[in-house]
């Protein structure tokens, strides 16, 4: 781990133009930054983690991939960190906690990509690396959840003030529900937490404060679980739990769950891509989908003999790039040359 | 050296989330989530068994709650994500199929389906 950021995150909202957009910014989109970086072109990578990864971000920061050619063992975050360091060079732009939302062509040919916060990035090619899709929040199965989503039951928090005067419930274990059990306690009416067993696997200092508090009378901790919505209209009015002794209904207007981050195809669906049971068909000289100069590499592509490995992505980058470089510059011949012999990559690289 | 008959098949029951049951074979060592998706059954599994997930959620039949190894505390911790647990919850990447527990009935629990 170093102190100084390796990468450069930009403020949703603006507008780019660049040579190739990334969808993803997991291993697999970070290693294609690499290889089109070597033939000199600029990529925008948008991700909707807060931070470079992918899976190895959210799902295994500290487990060992052992499965990483060269290298022996490693976690999910020492390879995120030595790919931003790989590619340090080449002074990609990251667009992070946003999800890319729609693809268009323009009238003079490039795409245009935009994101849920505004972002719009104009390129001439387009690269697919998103994995098994967008983490998402993990939505519990209450029956008729979905009529209160977005007035009553939220999954994130953006605004703590329009929680101001809220009897608000928070559902979760981890540093999630925890921390924003803390942080929204003073504003609220009043605040429960529900948790399926007495012990939580959030920070100890945040779980202690939490029990301080209960002691206090300042919250109230269920424990539970969630299996009904009671309410009109979106309007939530209580929940039923589940408890040890039976069943509890309790008011509240609010219901944050906190159950983590699932992946979801997301709106790559609705890209005009054509895809088959989630993933993306490509070939695989230059493992393009069914739209010329829009590629899809790493998890979320199929081919004949397809493995889902990250050492699979990275070779799929590879011979993307070079198809990549003659959309973006038609008439310039392609050099193939070996970073250990090349004084002109060396240069790229930074090599002194 | 063993110089024993083959090794009789491990078996491993699995209801899926339309209530149709499974009898699959097992290998000593798989984790029961592999051998439920190397047989194709609907198992989202998206960390791919690296207890980081819990998509790949199972109720395990109560007669064997006592013979299976415990729940290690991260397990349990990984369990927090999970839906509608229960007392016999368990991730099924944490199952670690061996001779004896030939037999076994898992259910695939909320959580488990893939998109």
């Amino acid at each position: 781990m170093t102190d100084t950021p390796l990468y450069t995150a930009q403020t949703p909202g603006s507008h780019f133009e660049t040579d190739v957009i990334i969808a993803g910014a997991g291993p697999v989109g970070l290693f294609a930054v690499f290889e089109l970086g070597l033939l000199d072109l600029k990529a925008h990578l948008v991700d909707i983690l807060d931070r470079p990864g992918g899976q190895c971000a959210e799902l295994y920061p500290e487990k060992p991939i052992y499965d990483i050619p060269g290298i022996p063992v490693l976690t999910g975050d020492d390879l995120t960190q030595n790919l931003l360091e790989q590619i340090a060079p080449f002074d990609a732009q990251f667009h992070l906690g946003q999800m890319a939302i729609d693809l268009k062509k323009r009238d003079n040919g490039k795409w245009r990509l935009t994101t849920d916060m505004g972002t719009t990035i104009d390129a001439p090619v387009v690269v697919i690396a998103a994995g098994g899709g967008s983490f998402q929040p993990k939505k519990p199965p209450i029956p008729g959840l979905d009529a209160f989503e977005g007035k009553s039951v939220f999954y994130s928090v953006r605004h703590m003030e329009d929680f101001k005067d809220k009897n608000i419930l928070i559902a979760g274990g981890g540093d999630s529900a925890l921390d924003w059990s803390l942080n929204l306690r003073p504003l609220a009416k009043s605040l429960g937490l529900v948790h399926r067993r007495p012990d939580f696997r959030a920070a100890p200092d945040s779980v202690s404060k939490m029990r301080t508090l209960v002691a206090a009378g300042g919250m109230t901790l269920y424990t539970g679980q969630i299996k009904a919505l009671h309410g009109e209209d979106g309007v939530l009015e209580a929940v039923t739990m589940k408890t040890a002794d039976g069943e509890a209904q309790v008011s509240c207007d609010i219901l944050l769950p906190f159950f983590g981050l699932t992946m979801k195809l997301g709106p790559v669906a609705d890209f005009g891509i054509a895809m088959e049971n989630n993933l993306i068909p490509v070939d695989t000289e230059k493992f393009e989908t069914n739209v010329p100069t829009i590629f899809a590499i790493g998890d979320i592509n199929a081919y004949p003999g397809k493995l889902k490995l990250i050492l699979s992505g990275f070779h799929e980058a590879a011979l993307m790039a070079q198809q990549a470089f003659r959309y973006v510059h038609p008439d310039a011949k392609l050099r193939f040359q070996y970073t250990t012999s090349s004084t002109n990559l060396q240069q790229k690289l930074g090599v002194k | 050296m063993s110089t024993e008959n083959q090794d009789p098949e491990i078996i491993l029951n699995v209801t899926t989330q339309d209530g149709a049951e499974h009898a699959l074979v097992a290998l000593e060592g798989w984790r029961a989530m592999e051998v439920i998706r190397d047989y194709g059954l609907p198992i989202k599994a998206e960390c791919g068994g690296a207890c980081a997930c819990a998509t790949c959620h199972v109720y395990v039949d109560t007669a064997w709650s006592d013979k299976l190894i415990p729940p290690t505390e991260e397990e349990e911790d990984m369990l927090d994500e999970a839906f509608e647990v229960k007392e016999n919850s368990r991730l099924s990447c944490q199952i670690l199929m061996r001779p004896e527990f030939s037999g076994l009935h898992l259910t695939l629990a909320p959580g488990s389906e893939p998109d």
